[in-house]
């Protein structure tokens, strides 16, 4: 135990000694005695390496990995490339401090410039920042950017993921910005409820592209609508599906956010994770947290650097429009070596595989008698609804049974699939079949 | 350090040009853009906003701090400069051109002080 | 060097993925206009592209890097190790408690660990940073006062020595900021807290010892102080690596802390994030933490909502593979090596300051806690060499620079952070670099406004970069 402290009992006397100090104690005088602790903290004694290791082990053991993952809903089982972790397993990149100091950290830097790049590139727009703590996390601070004096009415399509609206919630309760669940007709959002809800207070309209149930949304109209408003348009996008679906650019939104997960980064029971944000031209210097600019050394030569610092918090203080200091650059980094080893064709392999893996198992599970929720264009998630919550828990265990894990259950009976590039057409089909036999039951 | 004479000044470093009795433009003295070094950016009101004399109606930015710009008078912004958003070394080049916005129905002007005047508080700091 | 992008060529690819074994889909919605433009390259680019930008970055390994208050110490292998074990990686955050009890097993070893280090009742391991935990906190702050129909304490003071975290989460969390100035210790004004706190009074945020790495000896009357005037306070845990197995945040009367995993425990900052960082909370607050909480029934931990939670800080539980990295470090070092790393952090820092003390001027003149605070205003009077220029020179010899210009309320400060895990030797080496660089200042102050000149760029211009802010590459052609 206390391995990591390399002085030796006695160096560490001598060096007491030479501060004028005997012992501890003495070092710690200046805390009052009355609040000293006076007896030892009740948490386990040191361990050795070894033993840390099968301890840590036994617990990783009590997890059940399936082999196989219909489930998404926020969470997603893409494959990730060796190339992927071995570059950012590398010391300098795991270790190193955020990079206000440029002259020694242009490795740094520069990734987050070019994974900066990358989500304009995937999103549209025009700026994006170096990543906020996830994708509910950008949702929510989104909301706060499109904040103005008369208008402080967040509007957030009811089909957008109830996690990602539960953290807007909780971010505007500080603020006490009024939020508002715009309903769901058909598994995608009301336009005309859209159009009646928007008013003069309406700071944004949040929505979600492939929605919470996999549908793709008519996004560039309700931008328009919301635009129409006189409303912000901010659209959270899950990034495979960019390498397909039109962008949050095309549909003129203002901001865009997503989680960026999928992105080379594993499932990890929900973190650490990645928010990106991007935002058109004009709503660039009110995104939150740091951003990377490019400019010159005192040579000339193109150098890179943490800008418009003037934004955040350390400098800001209380009129900060954001606290976030430490964000997830080395997820950051992950998604950019992920984008690209994958590059454009392999980013398009990976979205039309998981698409047209879902619709595999969708055909085939309706032909299992599981009705399809909807009948629209979806990605790679969609909701199927047996009439009764009983038979999807049995759908369910017996899905665990064979080491599958099934899709999430919704409530009545109705359940959200997933599938991606991992899911082999072997595996949907015994999927398919084990539902098959619960069904006709 | 350059103090005109044809605007008029304030303690905390703000210049008002008149163009007639209640309308004037604003921006900030030499001294000021001397003090805060290279300033890189400028929020700036909306139009029809109202200033309230003493109040922060503006901020400008360095690389490493912000500070806020007071109103040296009390009235409505009817025009801004977005000028300075593109080129905000506008305030360090010339303070007395970078005006940041035009301001009608102006009350509240007793405290401020001629060039000579501001010029002598200027010595005492 | 080249950006990635001007590196690509088209055509260029490795393939990840088998073919297609289903039919394909021509689903009609609305697709992408515009080609999607990314990197084009073979693997082998890639990865000597990133080892350049490796080679680029300094990392905790490559040096000394004494960064004030952000406790730079050295992330042991194994917690990476441990924290790459497929059992965790490869776990959906919504399976079934039943799949995972072990992920819900390290969450309340961890929450436990953690509460009985900081003297608190409850953890909450869902904030994913420092400033995340502050928000949640205040947020805990705010729901107290409310359940008790108490709406008036509406504000929250902040000593302005304070990190820009503390105020501008107090805003997020919809209080009024009452900024209390510090005496010529650094330690809270006493009058200027008494004259503050009143009826309108939510708490009080502080971080002990504080931003200049003092031990505020009144802390106990500091919190009776909110404490009668109804208001709460608040422990920033950002230098809890000072003080942990000594004294205890709870027994100094705070009653919300928050903990940076990323610092105190070990795990890496990863050139800026991800951290973690837990919130705890004494017994009366625990009814409104966030997330999901996990509880022990009959030796099967089940997850479940707080009574009267404030909600969700972020989706799922937190950044769980970052917490396996913590619960590792915790469980290696243990109770004893938890004291032992505060006294060794405290320990270092006062070896360094002490044999730094006869060239250097100390902004405070006592024995310092795990960081301490150089000015170097004389410097810059007699030579018009700063703290920016001292700092980058110490680059030039290896030294990854002191936090410059922190805390606020010292001119030139630097601010020297050792941890407990350099050495004796590297203390030395670096206390003869800082002596060396000091003489080179007063001997050739007008080449130390040019330093650093040994690493891949020299001084960059920050100004230009923040007047016509270019934040991603333009690819050639492009409007």
């Amino acid at each position: 135990m206390g391995i990591y402290v390399p002085n030796t009992p006695e160096e560490q006397l001598a060096m007491l000694h030479a501060c004028g100090f005997s012992d501890f104690d003495e070092l710690f005088s200046g805390i009052p005695d009355g609040l000293r602790l006076d007896k030892a903290l009740n948490i386990p004694e040191g361990s050795s390496e070894l033993e840390v290791r099968r301890a840590v082990e036994a617990l990783a053991g009590k997890n059940h990995v399936y082999r196989t993952v219909l489930r998404g809903a926020g969470s997603y089982r893409h494959y990730i490339p060796a190339i992927v972790s071995e570059i950012v397993s590398k010391e300098e990149f795991r270790t190193a401090y955020t990079p206000y100091q440029a002259e020694i950290s242009q490795g740094v830097l520069q990734s987050i410039f070019e994974f900066q790049t990358e989500i304009c590139e995937l999103t549209g727009m025009a700026a994006a920042n170096a990543s906020v703590y996830d994708g509910a996390t950008a949702a929510a601070e989104a909301a706060q950017m499109c904040r103005e004096r008369k208008r402080t009415q967040v509007l957030v399509s009811a089909t957008v993921d109830p996690k990602i609206l539960s953290v807007i919630r909780t971010y505007a309760s500080g603020t006490g910005s009024e939020i508002l669940t715009v309903p769901e007709k058909d598994g995608v959002t009301d336009e005309e409820a859209l159009r009646g809800m928007l008013g003069e207070g309406s700071a944004c309209f949040i929505l979600q592209q492939p929605n919470f149930f996999g549908n793709f949304e008519e996004a560039d109209r309700l931008g328009e609508i919301t635009h129409a408003a006189g409303a912000k348009f901010v659209m959270s996008v899950n990034p495979i599906a960019l390498a397909l679906m039109k962008t949050p650019g095309e549909c003129s939104a203002d901001v865009a956010v997503g989680e960026g997960e999928p992105l080379g980064l594993p499932m990890g029971f929900g973190g650490p994770y990645l928010g990106f944000m991007a935002a058109d031209e004009k709503m660039m210097r009110k995104l939150p947290g740091r951003i990377v600019g490019e400019t010159e050394d005192l040579d000339g030569k193109r150098c890179y650097v943490l800008t418009l610092q003037a934004r955040e918090q350390h400098i800001r203080r209380e009129k900060a429009g954001s606290n976030i200091c430490s964000n997830e650059a080395l997820c950051a980094l992950t998604a950019a070596v992920y984008l690209a080893a994958m590059g454009p064709q392999g980013l398009r392999q990976a979205a039309e595989s998981s698409m047209a893996k879902a619709h595999y198992l969708k055909e085939r599970l309706a032909e299992a008698g599981l009705k399809p929720a909807y009948e629209r264009p979806f990605f790679h998630e969609f909701v199927t609804e047996c009439g009764d919550e009983e038979t999807a828990v049995k759908i369910e265990k017996a899905l665990a049974r064979e080491d599958i894990l099934g899709g999430l259950r919704l409530g009545n009976g109705r359940v959200l699939w997933c599938a991606t590039e991992m899911n082999t057409r072997e595996e949907l089909d015994k999927a398919v079949s084990i539902v098959r036999e619960v069904c006709a039951s | 350090m350059n103090f005109p004479n044809d605007v008029k000044y304030t303690k905390t470093h703000e210049w008002v040009r008149f163009e007639d009795e209640t309308t004037a433009r604003i921006g900030i003295t030499d001294y000021a853009q001397d003090q805060l070094g290279d300033l890189v950016f400028v929020n700036l009101p909306a139009e029809g906003d109202q200033l309230v004399c003493g109040d922060a109606f503006a901020d400008v930015e360095s690389v490493k701090a912000v500070s806020d710009v007071n109103a040296p008078v009390s009235g409505t912004v009817d025009e801004v400069n977005e000028a300075l958003l593109d080129a905000p070394e506008m305030m360090n080049e010339a303070p007395y051109d970078a005006w940041f916005v035009l301001v009608s129905g102006i009350t509240d002007t007793d405290e401020l002080m001629e060039a000579e005047e501001y010029e002598a508080y200027i010595e005492t700091l | 060097m080249k950006l990635i992008f001007e590196k690509s060529i088209p055509g260029r690819h490795t393939d990840f993925l088998p073919a297609l074994d289903v039919p394909e889909v021509s689903e009609d919605f609305a697709r992408r206009i515009e080609p999607l433009r990314l990197p084009e390259l073979s693997e082998v680019q890639i990865d000597r592209h990133y080892t350049e930008l490796a080679g680029r970055t300094r990392g905790v390994n490559g040096g000394f890097y004494p960064l004030g208050s952000c406790t730079m110490k050295y992330n042991p292998a194994l917690n990476e190790r441990v924290a790459s074990l497929p059992g965790f990686t490869d776990i959906h955050p919504l399976q079934d408690d039943a799949d995972v009890q072990g992920c819900l097993e390290v969450m309340k070893k961890t929450e436990e660990y953690l509460a009985e280090i900081t003297g608190m009742d409850a953890v909450s391991l869902q904030p994913a940073a420092g400033a995340h935990g502050e928000f949640t906190g205040l947020l805990l702050i705010r729901a107290y006062h409310r359940s008790r129909g108490d709406e008036g304490r509406t504000k929250i003071i902040v000593p302005d020595s304070a990190h820009g975290t503390n105020p501008a989460s107090a805003v997020m969390a919809g209080f009024e900021v009452v900024n209390i100035p510090s005496d010529a210790q650094g330690y809270v004004d006493l009058a200027a807290l008494k004259a503050a706190v009143g009826p309108d009074t939510a708490g009080l945020m502080l971080t002990n010892p504080n931003t200049v790495g003092l031990f505020d000896p009144n802390i106990e009357e500091i919190t009776r102080i909110v404490h009668e005037a109804g208001g709460l306070n608040y422990y920033d845990g950002a230098n809890l690596n000072a003080v942990m197995g000594i004294v205890r945040p709870g027994d100094m009367g705070f009653d919300v802390v928050h903990v940076n995993l990323h610092k105190t425990f070990s795990t890496p900052h990863g050139g800026g994030g991800p951290g973690s960082g837990p919130s705890g909370c004494k017994a009366f607050l625990a009814p409104f933490l966030p997330g999901l909480r996990v509880t022990d029934e009959d030796g099967t931990l089940h997850s479940g909502k707080a009574d009267n939670s404030i909600g969700d800080m972020r989706s799922f539980r937190g950044n769980f593979l970052v917490i396996v990295k913590a619960l590792a470090y915790i469980l290696s070092i243990g109770r004893e090596g938890v004291k032992e790393t505060a006294e060794n952090a405290v320990l270092n820092a006062n070896y360094m300051m002490r044999r730094l003390s006869d060239v250097f001027d100390m902004a405070y003149d006592s024995t310092c806690m795990h960081e301490f605070v150089m000015t170097l205003e004389r410097l810059k009077d007699e030579t018009g060499v700063s703290a920016l220029d001292f700092a980058k020179a110490l680059t030039d010899c290896g030294i990854h620079p002191p936090t410059m210009y922190f805390p606020l309320i010292v001119h030139e400060a630097l601010m020297v952070e050792p941890t407990e895990t350099e050495p004796k030797e590297t203390l030395d080496a670096a206390v003869e670099i800082f002596r060396k660089v000091m003489e080179e200042a007063y001997e050739k102050p007008e080449e130390m406004h040019l330093k650093p000149l040994t690493t891949v760029i020299r001084r960059p211009d920050e100004v230009k970069a923040a007047r016509k802010p270019v934040v991603r590459y333009d690819y050639p052609g492009s409007v």
